[in-house]
C-alpha cells in the first residue's frame, strides 16, 4: 500500500509568523500532536511538535517570561531539517522511518509541496487491514514444511470451497526450524470443512485443534 | 407468577434453509417443540404465528441496495459477482429460493415478540426463529441475511422509546448488533463469547466498548477456549447482573444461541446443558427486577441440533414458564425414540449432562483465572 491511499489530505497547517500560542491552542482544538509550517506557496518549511514546545516552554514559576514565549513566532522553535514522506512510498518504508527516527508523524510533501501527512495511527490501521482482522473472518494455523510449492498447494486446496481467504500471513516456526507457521484468515464461520480437505492432505493444524492446546 | 407467555412459530420459519448439509438447520426448532409438546409444557394456546417485516422495517437497519440484492438473488436474478458484494452465494451463506421472504419472516417474528411483549399482552415472548447476530447492514455474514435482533432493537426505539438491554449469550461474537448500536446510549449490548483470536467473526475484544455518546453502553467478554460451565456462569452472572444494575434497562433483549456446549462442531467452549438452566434464570430475574417483566428471548446460533439445541431451548422456554421442573431425569422416551434413529449421533437421554461428559481440560485453573480478569477489565469503567 502506498501512503497516498492512507495519508490525510486536509493538513492543519500555520505560518512561520504565527505565535507559539497560536499552536498550543490549535493542537488542543484540533487535538493533534504535529503542525507542519509551510508558506505562502503551500511549500513546507518547518514543522512544530507538542513535545517541542514542552522543550522549549520555561518553567511554569516565571509567568511574564512564560507569556513572552507564547508571543514568540514559531520560526524560533520550528524544526528545519524535516523528515518527509513521499505519496509513492510504500507502507513498510514509512513504517520503517516511524521506527528509525522515533516520530510519530511524517509531512507528505510532493515537489515541495505539503500535500498530507501521516502519522503512525494510520500506518497501525493499515497493518490492521493487512492481517484481514478488520473484516468477520476465522484463523487457523497450518504448520508446513519450509520447501517452495507449499503455500500454493495450501490455496490450491481451499480453492473447492467458496471461501475468501481474507490474509496470509508467513512466520518462521519457534518450535521447528525446518518448518514455517501459515496463518490464513478465512471469511467463514464455519472453517471445518477446509480444515478436514487439510489434514486429508497430511497438513498438520495447530489451531484451531479440538483435542487441547498444541502448545501447552 | 407470569400471566401469558408467546412462542412465536410457524413452519415458514423452516423457509430459512440454505441447502441440505448446511450447519444451520432449523429442524432443531421442529426437534424443541416436539420436545415441549411431548413433556406438555407447549400448548397450541401459547403459540402465535410470526408476521412479515415490511421494507420500511428492513430499512431501520438494512440499506435500500442490499434488500434490492437479497429480493433478487431469491429469484435467480443476481450475478455472482453481484452477489459477493453483499457476502451472498457463500460457502456460509448460499443463495436460495425465496431467501427474501425466508429472511423477512425471521425479522417478522422478532418482531411480533417484541410487539406482544410492549403492548403488553404478555410479559415475555419467545422466538427461536431469530437471533441472527451477525447481519450487516449491508451485508449478509456468518449464515445471517437480516439482523433480525438489530432491527427489532430499532423498532423498539422508535415505536416505543425504550431503553434496550442486549444480551448476547452465544458461543461467536454479536458483532452485528454491536457495530449497529456502537454509538446509542439508549442501547446497551453485552456479548460473551469464545475469544475471537482464532473464532469467526475475530471482534469483541473488552476494549470495544462503544464511541461517542455510545462509549461504555457495549460490552464483550471473550471468554477462552475450553472455558467450562463454572467459569462461563461467573462471567455471565457478575457482567450482566452489574451492567442491568447500571443500565436500568425498560426492556431486555436476549441472544440465545446454543452453541458454546463442548459438543457444539463449530466452536471451542467446554460447557454442558447447565449453562442453559442457568442463563435464562438470571435474565428472567433481571426482567423482573429492572423491566417490569418485559423481556424477549430469540434463538441464535447452535450447531449440533440433536443432542444439545432441543434441551437448551427447551430449557428456555421452561425458564420463561415456570415449569423448569419439568425438565427432570430422563427425557420423554417417545422424543427419543422418534428422533433418535433419524439422528446421526445417538441422543443423550437425561435432561442433565452426565459428569463425564468430557476429558479433564488442561490448564483449568489458568482459563479460570484469565477469564477472571477478563470480567474485572471489561468491568472497570463501570466503577469509574
Ligand atoms: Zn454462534
Amino acid at each position: 500500500m502506498l501512503v497516498e491511499e492512507m495519508m490525510v489530505t486536509d493538513v492543519i497547517t500555520l505560518k512561520k509568523e504565527d505565535s507559539i500560542k497560536n499552536a498550543v491552542d490549535l493542537m488542543k482544538e484540533k487535538k493533534i500532536r504535529h503542525l507542519p509550517i509551510v508558506d505562502r506557496t503551500k511549500t513546507l518549511i518547518g514543522i512544530v511538535t507538542d513535545r517541542d514546545i514542552r522543550s522549549a516552554v520555561p518553567s511554569i514559576f516565571c509567568i511574564d517570561k512564560q507569556k513572552e514565549f507564547l508571543n514568540k513566532p514559531l520560526e524560533t522553535i520550528m524544526t528545519t531539517d524535516v523528515i518527509t514522506a513521499h505519496p509513492l512510498d510504500f507502507v513498510e518504508e514509512v513504517a520503517a522511518t516511524f521506527y528509525k527516527h522515533r516520530i510519530g508523524s511524517l509531512p507528505v510533501v510532493k515537489k515541495e509541496k505539503l500535500v498530507g501527512i501521516i502519522t503512525q495511527t494510520d500506518v497501525l490501521k493499515t497493518f490492521v487491514e493487512l492481517t484481514g482482522t478488520n473484516q468477520p473472518g476465522t484463523q487457523i494455523e497450518i504448520r508446513v514444511p519450509n520447501k517452495p510449492g507449499t503455500l500454493a498447494d495450501i490455496l490450491q486446496q481451499i480453492r473447492h470451497f467458496h471461501t475468501n481467504v481474507l490474509s496470509v500471513l508467513i512466520y518462521p516456526d519457534k518450535m521447528k526450524a525446518q518448518s514455517k507457521i501459515i496463518v490464513l484468515r478465512l471469511g467463514t464461520i464455519n472453517p471445518n470443512p477446509i480444515i478436514n480437505a487439510l489434514k486429508e492432505h497430511q497438513y498438520e493444524i495447530l489451531w484451531p485443534n479440538l483435542s487441547g492446546y498444541h502448545n501447552g | 407468577m407470569d400471566d401469558k407467555i408467546a412462542f412465536v412459530f410457524s413452519n415458514n420459519l423452516l423457509n430459512y434453509k440454505f441447502r441440505q448439509g448446511h450447519p444451520f438447520d432449523q429442524k432443531r426448532i421442529e426437534l424443541t417443540i416436539d420436545l415441549l409438546k411431548e413433556i406438555g409444557a407447549l400448548s397450541s394456546s401459547q403459540m402465535i404465528l410470526p408476521r412479515m417485516a415490511t421494507d420500511e422495517e428492513l430499512l431501520l437497519v438494512h440499506d435500500p441496495t442490499y434488500i434490492e440484492a437479497v429480493k433478487k438473488a431469491g429469484k435467480g436474478k443476481l450475478s455472482i459477482e453481484q452477489a459477493e458484494n453483499f457476502g451472498l452465494g457463500t460457502e456460509d451463506t448460499p443463495i436460495f429460493p425465496n431467501m427474501h421472504e425466508a429472511s423477512a419472516i425471521v425479522v417478522g417474528g422478532t418482531l411480533t415478540a417484541v410487539d406482544f411483549v410492549m403492548e403488553q399482552q404478555g410479559k415475555h415472548a419467545l422466538h427461536l426463529g431469530g437471533g441472527l447476530h451477525h447481519g450487516f447492514r449491508g451485508k449478509a455474514s456468518g449464515f445471517c441475511i437480516y439482523n433480525d435482533c438489530s432491527v427489532a432493537i430499532q423498532y423498539i426505539r422508535k415505536k416505543y422509546d425504550a431503553k434496550v438491554l442486549y444480551i448476547d449469550t452465544d458461543a461467536h461474537h454479536g458483532d452485528g448488533v454491536q457495530w449497529t448500536f456502537y454509538d446509542d446510549p439508549n442501547v446497551c449490548t453485552v456479548s460473551i463469547h469464545e475469544t475471537g483470536r482464532y473464532l469467526f467473526p475475530g471482534t469483541g475484544n473488552i476494549y470495544e466498548r462503544g464511541h461517542g455518546q455510545g462509549y461504555g453502553y457495549s460490552y464483550n467478554i471473550p471468554l477462552d477456549a475450553f472455558t467450562e460451565d463454572d467459569s462461563f456462569l461467573f462471567a455471565y452472572r457478575k457482567t450482566v447482573s452489574e451492567i442491568a444494575r447500571f443500565f436500568q434497562p425498560d426492556v431486555i433483549l436476549t441472544q440465545n444461541g446454543a452453541d458454546a456446549h463442548y459438543y457444539d462442531p463449530l466452536t471451542h467452549l467446554a460447557t454442558t446443558i447447565r449453562i442453559y438452566r442457568e442463563v435464562p434464570k438470571l435474565a428472567h430475574e433481571l426482567a423482573h427486577q429492572y423491566s417490569e417483566g418485559r423481556w424477549i428471548a430469540l434463538g441464535g446460533g447452535g450447531y449440533d441440533i440433536w443432542r444439545v439445541v432441543p434441551r437448551a431451548w427447551a430449557l428456555l422456554w421452561l425458564e420463561m414458564t415456570g415449569q423448569v421442573e419439568k425438565a427432570t431425569g430422563t427425557l420423554p422416551k417417545r422424543w427419543l425414540e422418534k428422533w433418535g434413529n433419524r439422528s446421526p449421533v445417538s441422543l443423550p437421554e437425561t435432561w442433565d449432562d452426565p459428569e463425564n461428559l468430557y476429558p479433564p481440560i488442561p490448564r483449568k485453573s489458568e482459563i479460570e483465572e484469565k477469564n477472571r480478569i477478563t470480567v474485572e477489565k471489561a468491568l472497570q469503567i463501570l466503577k469509574g
